[in-house]
């Protein structure tokens, strides 16, 4: 049987996936906001699969609310950044670092 | 190698490799193709976990609303891709190596026997009536409810906040106030004026042809 260590580590991957997507697209908001999805993404698979090894159901109610809260943050940070590229036409991070509007 | 031990690498595999395209691949379309595929591969792990109903809303929530949302944005926004790549390759190798070591740091901690199949066996799985949609259910509305609640406003909070932020009132642009129309009276709209009566000009008096 496949031991929660390989789903542990399959969650390690997917987080270090991610952290090097920040550092390399650092000047793309776009794909910074999917790096954050695919960090969210890890974390809910641990939170799983230790919710499947314990028996404990707490854990998938947890994934819900974190599956709640990332929708809205990904709705508000793409709200964000249409208005910076409709003030700015530029969604280079490098670009935006003025607080005046 | 039974078929769930297949199943799990086969999409684990699935899964590392749409990621890894994720953050690496030039176009941001095709990124956000990536990532739906990711969650895609995610939810088929999810249920190998018995997770079916956190599967099913991972994707009709997530590559349903808000993968579309996000290539919405892509394809709205016109992104010069060529000047967001600059420092792409500069940075490649330390983040490749930063990632190999995090990844063999976790590796050894998860896989020192603690979290082996000797140590936390895996459950034998429920039966044929065991329906995880209801499992969850039952605990998301006694113990967590006043959470689903706070869940709930954060998510209206969140729709204001997005329509808000997006709202532009161009001034170029005519609006109709229909409570302005509505309240409107006679005497804004109509102006009696009293003048004496004209008696008619010479010319008029002939024939009308």
């Amino acid at each position: 049987m496949i031991p929660l260590s390989h789903y542990l580590v399959l969650g390690a991957i997917l987080f270090s996936i991610s952290v090097v997507g920040i550092f390399l697209n650092r000047k793309n908001l776009v794909v910074l906001l999917m790096a954050i999805e695919l960090l969210l993404l890890a974390a809910n698979m641990n939170f799983i699969a230790f919710s499947h090894y314990l028996g404990d159901l707490a854990g998938q109610v947890f994934v819900f609310f974190i599956l709640t809260v990332a929708a809205a943050e990904s709705a508000i940070g793409l709200a964000i950044l249409i208005v910076v590229f409709r003030n700015r036409r530029t969604i280079n991070v490098q670009d935006l670092d003025r607080l005046k509007g | 190698m039974s078929f769930l031990q297949f199943a799990f690498y086969f999409f684990a595999m699935i899964l590392i490799g749409a990621a890894a395209r994720v953050v690496t691949v030039r176009n941001p379309v095709k990124a956000a193709l990536y990532l739906v595929l990711a969650f895609f591969s995610a939810a088929c792990i999810w249920i190998t976990l018995e997770a079916e109903f956190l599967a099913i809303v991972l994707v009709l929530v997530y590559v349903g609303a808000v993968m579309v949302l996000f290539l919405f944005v892509v394809m709205m926004l016109d992104i010069d891709v060529a000047r967001l790549r600059e420092g792409f390759a500069r940075y490649l190798p330390v983040g490749a190596v930063v990632a190999v070591v995090m990844v063999v740091e976790l590796g050894v901690v998860l896989t020192s026997g603690r979290f082996s199949s000797a140590s936390m066996p895996r459950p034998s799985g429920h039966g044929q009536d065991y329906s995880n949609t209801r499992e969850v259910g039952l605990l998301l509305y006694t113990d967590y409810v006043y959470a689903f609640e706070l869940a709930a406003i954060l998510l209206l909070v969140a729709i204001v906040a997005a329509i808000v932020l997006t709202l532009r009132r161009r001034p170029t642009t005519l609006y109709q106030s229909p409570s302005r129309q509505v309240r409107v009276t006679k005497a804004e709209r109509l102006r009696v004026v009293r003048m004496p009566s004209e008696s008619r000009g010479k010319e008029n008096q002939g024939d009308p042809s």
